[in-house]
């Protein structure tokens, strides 16, 4: 069946708790906020902030355990941006689709091999 | 709601003709020892027809109770050579995906058969359970990204 792979698409419950955790703090929230208009360096997210750089970073650190936020450094700048949480879902999907049907190709050449034994050269994918 | 349109292409090489390669695809016999529901599913449906007009269905229940069912119709069936056909995906009997696909079987060098599988799809995004579980959440989360992008602007 092509379906059976959609099962790993079931988030973990504790990806919610991480995710409503990490929102439950004004600040997390104002650089949640922040990040729907786009991504943004480090100092970006703490200048409208009436905290210190090091707690900006531990809000960041919160926000991308929780799965919400992730973050890249190219070479001075950290840039920080959501996560695209339903792309990540349904391309998870799409690619389940293809590998089942690549199992089942895999499956006919192993069929082919015990219906019609030969034994010159090699299968190659 | 939303369509995601995805193509893509699966090729394999097998020693065995395209003839014999067809057979696999057309014989029941051979075709269910690949073409199959795991081992341990329950509620199994299965029947082909195989030729132009005809269909395929296979359908069973996974062990988490899920229900999945996989028919096509053949559009066009050239033996040993190609074979066109459609296909419905179902997951517990809510429509998931369409996909037109073409399988040719093409003769190389050494005899055996260069197989080209060429998918277009059409995928339904408004999942049911289980996918539409985590597909809640990110709706959820779209919602409170919403909310909170007004909260500070206002």
């Amino acid at each position: 069946m092509l379906c059976y792979g959609l099962r790993v698409a079931i988030a973990a419950p504790q990806q919610l708790d991480d995710a409503f955790h990490a929102l439950a703090d004004s600040n997390r929230r104002a650089i949640v906020a922040r990040l729907t208009r786009g991504a943004a360096s480090v100092s970006e997210l703490a200048a409208p902030l009436d905290v210190s750089l090091p707690t900006v970073l531990q809000h960041l650190d919160v926000l991308q355990r929780s799965g919400l936020v992730r973050s890249e450094k190219v070479g001075r700048v950290r840039t920080c941006r959501l996560e695209p949480g339903p792309m990540r879902a349904i391309e998870r999907w799409i690619a389940d689709h293809r590998g089942i049907w690549e199992r089942r190709l895999d499956l006919l050449g192993d069929v082919l091999d015990d219906a019609f034994p030969t034994t010159k050269g090699h299968r190659s994918k | 709601m939303s369509i995601r349109q995805h193509d893509f292409t699966i090729e394999r090489r097998f020693r065995q003709t395209p003839e014999q390669t067809f057979h696999a695809f057309a014989d029941p016999d051979l075709r269910q020892r690949w073409f199959r529901v795991p081992d341990g599913w329950t509620d199994t449906e299965w029947s082909l027809d195989f030729r132009v007009g005809g269909g395929e269905l296979n359908a069973g229940r996974d062990d988490g109770g899920n229900h999945h069912l996989f028919r096509s119709r053949f559009h066009d069936i050239v033996e040993s050579e190609r074979i066109v056909f459609a296909y419905d995906m179902l997951l517990d009997r809510r429509l998931t995906s369409v996909s037109l696909t073409t399988i040719e079987l093409r003769r190389d060098r050494a005899g055996g058969t260069h197989l080209i599988f060429t998918e277009h799809g059409a995928f339904l995004d408004d999942l049911e359970d289980p996918a539409e579980r985590e597909h809640g959440t990110d709706l959820l989360l779209d919602g409170l990204e919403a909310f909170l992008a007004n909260e500070v602007s206002a």
